[in-house]
């Protein structure tokens, strides 16, 4: 740069310049996607009808929220998912990280087997649960047939109730790591004074958990619940590997539903419908935990 | 009070059962893959084999084309990692050195977007690329892994960015660097642990991915290691060869084991601190 001339490059325009490709990126993966989905919504195209796309009004959103039973029964199932296995692997990830918080021998080589089932594909797992599920060959009933908690093998993925929970057994042994390293980390950042002083006060060990680990791991409780929970809410792979969504769809979820949906019939336009709805859904699931994160601050 | 020998025994055996739920799945692929066809089937279940058997191994490669799957997989992930994080650096560095517009609310902006279900862009995705003619083509899959990666990498690049301090850029500047030769010679060799761990973590997401893999992948050559996995179940439920299954899974997920072994504390590390400290 000359002396005395401003330079056309400004400090400002060079981070512009900088932010241009992740900005182009998110265009054309992110913001354009999105926003074709809005407009795909409201018109019929097929890809089995040689991709003619007409105008169709409300048509899709009115059939998913009328007509549609079987989106109906994809939501149930997505919430009853995500509840139950967001509570399961909140309480197992808590315990795990209050464990893998202590000072002990060999700790490097737990917490090492703890991240692995989060770092490891969810489609091969899932495929390795299937095998482990097995009717005659897995390993989960004869385990149990020993213990004598069963009487007689399972098609644990074959009937109705059981194959949901065993999606969730799947779900919570995957995940629990990733919940587990949160709260580690947020379990890290208490200072020990604190615990020090609790103990001087004469609180016990469940009344330095209630009183001091508790309030200040919330944050970080709040953050985990909500990742997770929109994780949950969104999954495919695990449900599509052991079940494809059966028995009688009685483990599709949304995404499932949505996937099968659009690539069986080829109906775009209704897949964008479905996937708005989604998208919607997810902001409340947003929403509704950031307006818990709101109430405690203002109570606290 | 329990005697304090009586408490440490206790408190080892819930750390042996926790170690134990998350890797006994992984160990039974280990036993399965190692097992003579004719134990994988028998009841009672056998727990270790007679012999070690490693036929499953080569079968796999000879009747898949599993070996073309892993140089898929190796490259698209190691291809969509480089691009991810050179465009996520130069991101991460903006937000963190220069006062544009909303450099905080850029970053909550792409928060929000690496929270919803990647599911929704799916339709469009594929209109896309079909339109295109990128059908099992490596593009299809790079450019949105790189793009759907970049939130997590700019947040955890632009974490570290902000610590390093802004004195050694001003040396920099007065020596005559370029504010271009700033960034490649001062920021990010200093950088370069945050971009390790953020490398291991976006290309563990990459060979991991499975709902994209699925859909732009249609002939079995292109496809990657996690949906050629899943694809191996045969017409009918009684055809699957598992035997090939648990070899796969343990040269799938070896690379990833190696990984968290390796770099333990790097993962959590790099994992917590978009989430926590942001």
């Amino acid at each position: 740069m000359k002396h005395g001339k401003k330079p056309f490059l400004t400090d400002r325009r060079f981070g512009y310049l900088l932010l241009l490709p992740a900005l182009l990126l998110f265009g054309l993966v992110i913001i354009y996607p999105v926003a074709r989905n809005v407009y795909l919504s409201f018109h019929e195209k097929s890809i089995a009808t040689g991709m003619v796309e007409s105008f169709a009004g409300f048509k899709h959103y009115l059939k998913i929220f009328t007509r549609d039973l079987r989106f109906r029964q994809a939501l149930g199932n997505t919430l009853y998912f995500t509840v139950v296995s967001v509570g399961i692997e909140f309480l197992l990830g808590l315990s795990f990280a209050l464990l893998l918080n202590l000072n002990f021998r060999f700790r490097n080589f737990a917490r090492a087997s703890v991240i692995l089932p989060w770092a490891l594909p969810t489609a091969v797992m899932a495929m390795a649960w299937r095998w482990i599920y097995h009717d005659i060959y897995g390993v989960a009933n004869d385990i149990l047939l020993r213990l004598g908690i069963i009487r007689e093998a399972v098609a644990w993925l074959g009937k109705s109730p059981l194959a949901m929970h065993a999606a969730i057994f799947s779900d919570a042994w995957k995940t629990t790591s990733f919940m587990a390293l949160m709260l580690l980390a947020g379990l890290q950042s208490i200072p020990q004074e604190l615990y020090a002083a609790a103990s001087i006060d004469g609180a016990g060990g469940w009344a330095r958990f209630r009183y001091v680990t508790l309030p200040l791991l919330r944050p970080v409780i709040i953050l985990a619940l909500l990742f997770r929970s929109l994780q949950a809410f969104a999954v495919f792979d695990l449900i599509w590997v052991l079940t494809q969504g059966g028995p009688g769809g009685t483990t599709e979820t949304l995404s499932v539903y949505l996937y099968s949906y659009t690539f069986r019939y080829l109906n775009l336009g209704y897949g964008s419908a479905l996937s708005v709805a989604i998208f919607a859904l997810s902001l409340i699931i947003i929403f509704v935990i950031l307006f818990f994160q709101r109430e405690e601050v203002e109570l606290g | 009070m329990k005697s304090k020998k009586g408490r440490m025994v206790f408190f080892y055996c819930l750390i042996a059962l926790v170690v134990l739920f998350s890797l006994s799945p992984f160990l039974w692929q280990v036993i399965t893959s190692f097992k003579p066809s004719q134990e994988i089937f028998s009841r009672p279940v056998k727990y270790l084999p007679s012999h070690i058997d490693l036929s499953a191994y080569s079968r796999i490669f000879i009747r898949h084309p599993f070996g073309r799957q892993i140089l898929n997989s190796i490259f698209i992930a190691s291809i969509s990692t480089f691009l991810c994080l050179s465009v996520a650096s130069l991101a991460a560095y903006a937000v963190a050195r220069f006062k544009i517009m909303g450099g905080r609310g850029f970053l909550l902006f792409i928060l929000l977007l690496s929270l919803f279900p990647p599911v929704v862009l799916i339709v469009p995705l594929y209109e896309m690329v079909s339109s295109w003619g990128l059908m099992n083509n490596w593009l299809a899959l790079i450019i949105p892994y790189a793009s759907l990666n970049l939130p997590f990498a700019i947040w955890v690049m632009n974490s570290f960015f902000q610590q390093i301090p802004g004195a050694l850029e001003d040396a920099a500047k007065v020596d005559g660097l370029s504010r271009l030769g700033i960034l490649v010679r001062i920021i990010l060799p200093l950088s370069a642990p945050a971009l390790a761990t953020t490398a291991i973590l976006v290309f563990i997401f990459c060979w991991n991915e499975f709902l994209l893999a699925l859909t732009f992948m249609t002939r079995d050559a292109a496809r990657t290691v996690p949906v050629g996995i899943a694809m191996l179940s045969g017409a009918s439920q009684y055809e699957i060869p598992w035997d090939q299954i648990s070899a796969a899974t343990v040269l799938t997920t070896l690379p990833l084991v190696t990984f968290v072994i390796l770099f333990q504390r790097k993962i959590v590390e790099g994992l917590t601190a978009g989430a926590v400290k942001g």
